[in-house]
């Protein structure tokens, strides 16, 4: 389902080319759970961000389905992230101003594939029927991240990214909130790549990468 | 669609959860637009009354005949031009007192007036019969009908006539009392006398001009401006700039608020593009989330607006009628583009506040971490770059002072002071808290500086807002004090009588000359007149001045030449005001041929005097040879001397003697109570703008310390983790405030007098042909200082008391959360 070849990126520092990725090759099919880790500057981010077309890479190709991310344009990269792709963060990234409810229908909203049963049955999942008149302020780092995993399978994508989802949670609360991402993975049938520090965590996916220096080792 | 009201609701739900940023941003907006209205609205309200003026019988839109060299011709040439195909009509204008007030007489001739003349529907269709056939009719505007304190159908007395009983016509300019010609000649007592022929538009071929009246008629072209809207241009044009002053202070506060907001909202802005939101869509529904904001916002301005200028207007048709002699309505009555216009200004006010915000979202990279401090941070480059800007633009202003010579070059002058000086601005407070802190020895008095240097681009378009509303503060008051107190020396010898008698008609005024001949207390008997004629081809009034000590030792002359007084006496000698000596270029020893009813008569100038507050031209001439040369001229105004404690008594006695109310006659005490009445009010909606202004500024430096307040945390969090108290950072955060507003302060009062001086010698000067001395007032500059460091401290209130009672809680998470 999605196919990474040859993908290199750079970028100017103190007036210098770093090369961050040197030629990135990747496969995650439909359903797999991929972990991706490495150690800090190693491209991990850098690598997810070039797949969910938040940034243009140098050379190579991103393949997701049928689409060719690395030809769109601003307007189609907008499109793929909107209604193929479910993108969680590390400082879960909610919108403060919207309740929790208002927040996990935002993007099937926008992407017109709003599910009544399946919004229901994620709130019943993760666990968030009390919580959903409440603002991301008055809610805990572990819900948050449940909320932000909430939003990103709403609109029932194909592939779900995630960067360091777990990076500001305990170790509890980060297997809680793994966990409740793994089965709704298994759930939606949908392809989940997550970028990660964590062996432990990383070991519960169905397969590990590495990337040292800008390749997968 | 769909799409685009999802995000917009999104976004509206900042303001959901920020209704104090929501209203800031809404209170700048409906100030400026309110301010700017308001101001439209008055000016807008006096153009319609102009135009009225203007469409009077052959006001200045009609094309008219007038006497080359006399005030009125003889009547035949209207018929001789009338049988030549001349498409014409005669008209008679001249003044009567009722009561003691003097009203603009007008008679016209119905049947010939042509048919595009204003008003000319009115008489000419069903009333006709009525207006012409005895006792004929007198038409009035309703507030001169009020005026008169009279009712429709009544009538009145003046030159010792009965008047035609009133009837009311709405479009007529109000102080114009309409009746038929042949009434007007008997009334003025100009029997077979026209003043000017109204020219229709009938192409009909005809005789020319010169072949039916030889060199005595020339013809007027109709203008597109009236007289009116030519002389209280400055005065609009004034108006206009306060109201564009306070818009842009306004736009200030608009500018702090959507700049916090776009700050705050940044990290939904990336969520949302993150989401998979087209930066073209979110930048589309950006602007139309600001438009609805400035759509609200604008209305509500509108009906502020319309209350300002609805509370403004009598003080505004107080200065109209003081300074120029304009009649405007009480009453507020707004065309609908003044509406759309108002709704335009504020939707395209908020989209010129926003400009940065906006340029900035549409350039926003995806991925960019989040820079909430960023458009505070100083940048030295930008810095340099406007301080640059700004000499350029103090260039422009001396080159405009040295070149220029207009009205509209004095205002520029003027626009590019306070630019220039609003862009040097952060430099001048940049170098004042580098001076500062290189003074500084303590760590926390050098962190005091330091920190407000870092404040100061967060803080500077405030700043600029206060320092222009000071600047115009301080030139507006100094040069309405320099003013007062010239005019009040003026008028000192202006009104040198004792008291002044206005009769109602010139027998009643030969009785009570009679009447006061006999009395001992009465040491003179001063008569007085004045008549209207043109110069130039413009109006202008000729006074008389009867030859005594009391006007040789007391009428302020600017210049004369020896024995100015003694060469008065002949008749063949007049003084001129200030403002006509200006507009003609006119000096002593210069000639000039005024036009009466008896051919034109040539006079020597003598003298030049000031004569504050008079719109039209005015020369003075000897009072026997004025009554000469104008044999018309009512005579029934008098000034007389007399003792000091015999004046009472005697205006009780003329009051009983000749039925005299208080407008008939008055001392010279009430004269000058009521002069001072009128210049003060003429003042008063140029304080009541400043007060505005300023008010706004105070806003503005309030919003902005506000939209600082949050993002100044992880600044303060550090001090008082070291061991400052909350009290003692408040404390600090209040001096620093009030520190940067006494350096915008100070660096105001300067620039205001510059603003004063460029007022007095160069707008003054061009607008009303009048130069006053320039004067300081230190008592009002440190009046002016402490109302500014009072602003500032009102509006460091409310986020110094917040942090004084904020939770360690608040300040502990600044190390918690990454910013």
């Amino acid at each position: 389902m999605l196919r990474v070849t040859g993908l290199t990126k750079s970028y100017r520092s103190a007036g210098e080319d770093v090369a961050v990725l040197r030629g990135v090759d990747l496969a995650v099919a439909t359903g797999e759970s991929v972990a991706l880790s490495g150690e800090s500057g190693s491209g991990k981010s850098t690598l997810l961000h070039l797949i969910a077309g938040l940034d243009a890479a140098d050379s190579g190709e991103i393949r997701l389905a049928d689409i060719t991310v690395s030809g769109l344009n601003d307007a189609g990269r907008a499109e793929l992230r909107r209604d193929r792709l479910g993108l969680v963060f590390q400082q879960f990234n909610l919108i403060p101003s919207l309740t929790v409810a208002d927040n996990l229908v935002f993007q099937s909203r926008i992407a017109g594939r709003h599910d009544a049963a399946w919004h229901d049955e994620l709130v019943e999942r993760l666990g968030l029927k009390q919580l959903l008149k409440r603002y991301p302020e008055q809610l805990s780092g572990g819900q948050q991240q449940r909320v932000a995993i909430g939003r990103a399978l709403a609109p029932k994508p194909l592939l779900l990214l995630a960067d360091e989802p777990t990076g500001n949670l305990d170790e509890d609360t980060a297997d809680e909130v793994l966990h409740l991402a793994r089965d709704l993975v298994v759930r939606t049938g949908c392809g989940f790549l997550m970028v990660t520090h964590s062996a432990r965590l990383a070991a519960t996916l169905d397969r590990q990468v590495t990337l040292h220096a800008g390749i997968i080792a | 669609m769909r799409r685009a009201l999802w995000i917009l609701a999104v976004l509206l739900s900042h303001w959901r959860r920020h209704p104090m940023q929501l209203a800031t941003l809404l209170i700048g907006l409906i100030s400026a637009t309110a301010l700017w209205s308001g101001v439209q609205a008055l000016n807008q309200q006096a153009r319609i009354a102009y135009d009225r003026a203007a469409a009077t019988f052959g006001g200045s839109r009609t094309a008219m005949l007038v006497s080359r060299d006399s005030a009125t011709f003889p009547q035949q040439l209207f018929v001789d031009l009338r049988r030549a195909g001349w498409p014409v009509s005669p008209t008679l204008e001249g003044r009567v007192q009722i009561d003691g007030r003097s009203f603009r007489l007008l008679g016209v001739e119905p049947v010939t007036l042509p048919s595009e003349v204003g008003n000319a529907p009115a008489v000419g269709r069903g009333s006709l019969q009525s207006f012409v056939t005895p006792p004929g009719e007198m038409l009035v505007a309703p507030e001169t009908l009020r005026d008169l304190g009279l009712k429709e159908g009544e009538r009145t007395h003046a030159n010792g006539t009965t008047l035609p009983p009133l009837r009311v016509q709405a479009e007529l300019a109000p102080g114009a009392l309409v009746v038929d010609i042949g009434v007007a000649q008997d009334i003025l007592k100009m029997p077979g006398q026209v003043s000017r022929l109204l020219v229709g538009q009938s192409k009909a071929p005809h005789a020319s001009l010169e072949s039916v009246a030889g060199e005595k008629l020339r013809l007027v072209e109709p203008s597109a401006e009236s007289d009116l809207e030519r002389l209280t241009d400055s005065f609009h044009l004034n108006l206009t700039a306060f109201g564009l002053l306070s818009f842009f202070v306004g736009l200030f506060i608009v500018n702090s608020a959507i700049g916090l907001a776009f700050e705050q909202r940044l990290p939904m802005l990336r969520t949302l593009r993150a989401c998979g939101v087209s930066a073209r869509l979110l930048n589309t529904v950006l602007v139309i989330e600001l438009v609805s904001l400035a759509l609200v916002a604008g209305l509500i301005g509108l009906v502020c607006g319309y209350f300002i200028a609805a509370a403004l207007l009598p003080d505004v048709a107080a200065s109209l009628r003081g300074l120029y002699g304009a009649q405007i309505p009480g009453q507020l009555s707004l065309k609908p583009i003044w509406w759309f216009a108002g709704i335009a200004i504020s939707i395209l006010g908020a989209l010129a506040a926003a400009a940065a915000s906006l340029a900035k979202a549409i350039r926003m990279p995806v991925l960019a971490t989040a820079q909430p401090q960023a458009w505070q941070q100083a940048q030295r480059r930008w810095l340099m770059f406007q301080s640059a800007a700004a000499l350029a633009v103090f260039a422009v202003a001396a080159a405009l002072i040295q070149f220029g010579d207009s009205l509209i070059a004095g205002f520029a002058v003027l626009a590019a002071l306070m630019l220039g000086a609003a862009l040097i601005l952060p430099m001048v407070l940049q170098i004042a808290l580098a001076f500062g802190q290189r003074s500084a020895r303590a760590p926390v008095g050098i962190w005091f500086w330091a920190d407000s240097r870092q404040q100061l681009s967060g803080l500077s378009l405030a700043l600029m807002a206060l320092l222009l509303a000071l600047a115009v503060n301080v030139g507006v008051s100094t040069m309405v004090e320099s003013f007062s107190r010239t005019f009040l020396v003026w008028l000192d010898g202006r009104l040198a009588a004792d008291v002044y008698i206005s009769a109602a008609s010139d027998q009643q005024a030969k009785e009570i000359k009679a009447w006061l001949r006999d009395r001992p207390e009465v040491e003179a008997i001063l008569p007085g007149g004045r008549a209207d004629t043109q110069l130039g081809g413009a109006p202008i009034e000729v006074l008389g001045l009867p030859d005594h000590a009391t006007y040789r030792d007391n009428w302020p002359l600017l210049e004369s030449t020896s024995n100015a007084w003694v060469r008065l006496r002949p008749g063949d000698t007049c003084l001129v005001s200030e403002q006509l000596s200006r507009r003609m270029k006119l000096g002593l020893g210069d000639h000039i041929e005024v036009p009466a009813p008896g051919g034109p008569w040539p006079l020597e100038i003598v003298g030049i005097y000031a004569d504050y507050g008079n719109p039209k031209g005015q020369i003075a001439v000897n009072f026997a040879a004025l009554t000469r040369r104008f044999p018309q001229t009512p005579q029934t105004r008098l000034g007389l001397r007399v003792a000091p404690d015999k004046i009472t008594p005697l205006i009780t006695a003329l009051q009983e003697k000749f039925g005299l109310d208080d407008r008939n006659v008055a001392d010279q005490a009430t004269m000058k109570r009521e002069s001072r009445r009128v210049f003060n009010r003429t003042f008063s909606v140029t304080a009541a703008l400043n007060a505005f202004t300023l008010g706004v500024a105070g806003i503005a430096l309030l919003t902005s310390l506000l939209t600082l307040a949050n993002s100044r945390l992880p600044q303060l969090a550090p001090l008082w983790a070291i061991g400052l108290t909350r009290r003692r950072l408040a404390v600090l955060e209040l001096l620093k405030t009030m520190a940067v507003a006494l350096i915008t302060a100070l660096f105001a009062l300067p620039l205001g007098l510059l603003v004063a001086w460029c007022l007095l010698a160069i707008v003054n000067v061009k607008a009303f042909g009048w130069r006053l001395p320039f004067q300081i007032f230190p008592l009002q500059l440190i009046e002016l200082l402490a109302v500014a460091l009072a602003a500032a401290f009102c509006a460091a209130a409310l986020p110094v008391a917040r942090l004084a009672r904020m939770q360690p809680a608040s300040l502990i998470r600044i190390f918690v959360n990454e910013r």
